[in-house]
């Protein structure tokens, strides 16, 4: 056991997840209590104790179905020992044993797809849990294909057993069911929750489905070769320009405490620098120490300043998928600092400060941004020296020592003059001038890429691809 | 802990159901997993999915005493740990000056000020110093600095807490300990890395169905059901907030209270301000339940 988890908690630090030593002791100590055979509450002891951060959650479930897959009452495979090992021959045999599980309905292997598809759809109509997961089962094995020892992916097996169903025509059918057992005329709303209803169950189906052929594919190649395989990057490790919807999703939910977190930190740049007023009850506590003279004065915090944020974005196409994101900070962002003003460019330069403020709806003010703002000037190619070149003309009065300064590009000038002397000025009058560049540090100054020229007068430029870097630049404000 | 406080993991679910709680796997084997390793569990979650009343049910099913701690912005030590009751001290010192003015040694009345008598104890050092069973919830802890979160280190991993006038003071015995947070900001890893981890999210269907037949009088199951499907349905909307448990037992209520016993699509708009608390999420949700799926 103990073996089965140090390999367990190896693979979740190969997986990114940070793993302590103290972490690894508790959830030695746990499942002591909590027996394996529950599997269930097995799998919650083991994520309460190495797991700290629900965005951690789908890998660590990921690396846990591998691990534990086949250990629990009904896939028991493998030594009574547990120690992770599997006799690649005892494969074929565990197969047919899976189809013997479904005893007395025809031996498995001879059912035909009509029958298959019949038994699925009663399963889902009545919601029978255990009938779904044995036609999940079976349907693996009438239509996945799956051989020992051939390298294809587990999204190959998946789609050849879900083209085999026909899920959406099971889903018109059951509704079509459902409707004709209901007594009356079924009102649109509750026609939804119908639709949604089976949905849901439908979507269970799939999840075992997904299951079975994980457990087959571990049963074929074992453990540590399947978990290498199925490991994806962590939310915080997720490349903004190519986030998934799903992944963009998660990215969103991250930047509301980043941003907070950003706030407060420089919020507190400040609050180091100066004293609140007296406070008298400190004061008088401490003089206690001194007989009752009160030989320390205590002061009390001075209430932070909101600080004001300039944040400068590029929206352009080369950065499209970054610009996304940017938004989103950029909206985030308004709702911890007062004051904020947010400008938008390619190769003109915009306010939208407006778009945001008062918009309950994060896509209402992307849309207006994307629709409204103002931001080509000749062709909608990046042009960064003109952009600041306006802004610095019609806003840099703006910028004072209280300004912070945020610039959001890639720093590709389409070989442009750079007007670099504008971040020179703001340099001056600011309190300071950050620069996040979602480009790899690899691709810094290539090609049309000028990041340098402007890196001289900001108080340092980060690469900014994933929410880890983000974090990184909020930490380093300490 | 040597005596164990609920039997096994079945018994932990029971018991938390009689007192109206109703625990998902998850929940009930954390609660089991905190009471035997004797370590603190740190709830996270969104708004109103039932942190607090965890905390609270987990005492009154173990017929514990709940000592709570409130956390703000601001909070500080001598709000949280303990405090010396200065006005007391200063009284004391007055006295004493009264009485032998020539004779005032020092030591001796700094000896005499700092002691239990002049002791403000605050939450956190009467959990630790309390005879009986206590369950100690500390709520809403991403609410303060995270300076202060150091406060907490010492209590949750030693279970002691150390006045430099008086020296360390030891639980006699180790409360549980229930930390709550809506994850406004990112906890310390050190704080973390002491106590299991527990994501309350909203519940699933049947769960919400439960919660919703066991704390509404006088609620059928069909409405239930149907409340529940209602709030998952809207759920599934990107909204600016969903609805949380608390609200679908508002809506329940409401509904109970109207005589409804199906939802029907106007009956739901015309009381989807209880379910939701932004305008533009309630046109958001009245718009999409009109239209078919
Ligand atoms: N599992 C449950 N069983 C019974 N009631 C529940 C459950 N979950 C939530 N509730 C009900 O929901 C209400 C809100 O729960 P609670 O106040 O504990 O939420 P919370 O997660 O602490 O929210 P917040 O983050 O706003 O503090 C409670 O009054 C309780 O009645
Ligand atoms: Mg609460």
């Amino acid at each position: 056991m103990l073996d089965l988890l140090s390999g367990f908690v190896g693979e979740l630090r190969n997986a990114g997840l940070p793993v302590s030593l103290t972490e690894n002791l508790d959830a030695m100590e746990a499942v002591k209590h909590i027996p394996i055979e529950d599997r269930d509450a097995f799998k919650y002891a083991l994520a309460a104790t190495l797991v700290k951060n629900e965005q951690h959650w789908r890998a660590f479930e990921t690396v846990f179905e591998v691990y534990f897959s086949l250990r629990g009452p009904e896939y028991n495979v493998g030594d009574e020992e547990g120690n992770g090992e599997f006799d690649p021959d005892s494969l074929e045999e565990w197969m047919s044993q899976q189809m013997q599980g479904m005893g007395g309905r025809g031996g498995g292997q001879d059912m035909s797809a009509e029958e298959i598809a019949e038994m699925l759809f009663r399963a889902l109509l009545n919601a029978d849990e255990a009938m779904m997961a044995a036609m999940a089962r079976a349907a693996v094995t009438q239509f996945a294909g799956m051989e020992p020892g051939r390298p294809v992916g587990g999204t190959y097996y998946l789609y050849r057993t879900l083209r085999n169903l026909d899920l959406d025509g099971m889903l018109d059918r059951l509704i079509e069911e459902s409707s004709q057992r209901y007594d009356g005329e079924m009102t649109p709303l509750a026609e939804r929750l119908e639709r949604e209803e089976f949905e849901n169950r439908i979507e269970q189906l799939k999840r075992e489905i997904e299951a079975e052929i994980r457990r087959r594919l571990v049963a074929d190649r074992g453990v540590e070769a399947m978990a290498k395989t199925l490991r994806k990057p962590l939310p915080e490790d997720v490349d903004f320009m190519h986030a998934s919807r799903e992944e963009m999703a998660n990215i969103r939910k991250a930047i509301q405490p980043l941003t907070r977190k950003l706030a407060a930190r420089l919020a507190r740049k400040r609050k180091h620098k100066r004293r609140g007023p007296l406070d008298f009850r400190a004061t008088v506590r401490r003089s206690l120490s001194y007989g009752g003279v009160p030989a320390e004065p205590r002061f009390r915090h001075p209430r932070p300043n909101k600080p004001e944020l300039i944040v400068v974005a590029d929206i352009s196409g080369s950065v499209a998928a970054f610009a996304r994101f940017t938004l989103h900070l950029v909206y985030a962002l308004q709702s911890q600092f007062s004051k904020v003003r947010s400008f938008v460019f390619i190769d003109g330069i915009d306010e939208v400060t407006h778009m945001f403020q008062n918009e309950e709806d994060i896509t209402n003010a992307v849309h207006r941004v994307n629709t409204e703002a103002d931001v080509v000037w000749v062709d909608g190619h990046s042009d960064y020296g003109h952009a600041f070149g306006v802004f610095w003309e019609s806003f840099g009065k703006d910028v004072n020592a209280k300004s912070t300064m945020m610039f959001l590009g890639d720093a590709r000038n389409n070989y442009h003059s750079t007007n670099a002397w504008v971040l020179k000025e703001c340099q001056k009058r600011a309190r300071s001038v950050f620069w996040l560049n979602p480009e790899p540090r690899s691709y810094w100054d290539t090609g049309d890429s000028v990041i340098t020229e402007y890196s001289t007068y900001t108080d340092g430029v980060f690469e900014c691809r994933n929410l880890r870097q983000l974090e990184g630049f909020v930490d380093n404000l300490a | 802990m040597n005596e164990t406080m609920f039997g096994d993991l079945s018994g932990v679910r029971e018991g938390l159901a009689k007192v109206e709680y109703l625990a998902d796997d998850g929940i009930a084997s954390v609660v089991f997993l905190a009471e035997r390793l004797g370590k603190p569990v740190l709830i996270e979650g969104p708004a109103g999915t039932g942190k607090t009343e965890l905390a609270k049910s987990v005492a009154a099913m173990s017929g514990a005493r709940l000592i709570r701690l409130q956390c703000y912005e601001g909070l500080d030590e001598a709000k949280a740990l303990y405090e010396w009751n200065y006005k007391k001290q200063l009284l004391r010192i007055q006295a004493d000056r009264g009485v032998d003015a020539e004779h005032e040694d020092w030591v001796e009345l700094q000896d005499d000020i700092f002691q239990d008598e002049f002791l403000l104890t605050r939450p956190l050092l009467e959990a630790i110093s309390a005879e009986d069973k206590v369950v100690l919830l500390i709520d809403e802890v991403d609410r303060v600095e995270i300076e202060t979160e150091a406060l907490l280190l010492e209590i949750l991993s030693d279970y002691q807490v150390s006045i430099p006038e008086l020296g360390t003071i030891m639980a006699s015995q180790i409360p549980l300990v229930f930390l709550t947070s809506n994850n406004t900001r990112e906890l310390s890893e050190a704080l973390k890395r002491r106590c299991l981890f527990l994501h309350i999210d909203y519940p699933d269907l049947e769960r919400e169905k439960q919660i919703v037949l066991t704390k509404v009088a006088g609620i059928s199951e069909n409405l239930a059901e149907q409340i529940a499907r209602v709030v998952r349905s809207i759920r599934q909307l990107e909204l600016k907030k969903a609805p949380s448990v608390s609200e679908t037992l508002d809506w329940a209520r409401t509904l109970v209270l109207l005589g409804i016993e199906n939802i029907d699509v106007e009956q739901a708009k015309e009381t989807l301000h209880i379910l939701l608390k932004y305008q533009s999420d309630i046109e958001k949700a009245a718009k999409e339940l009109t239209v078919e799926a």
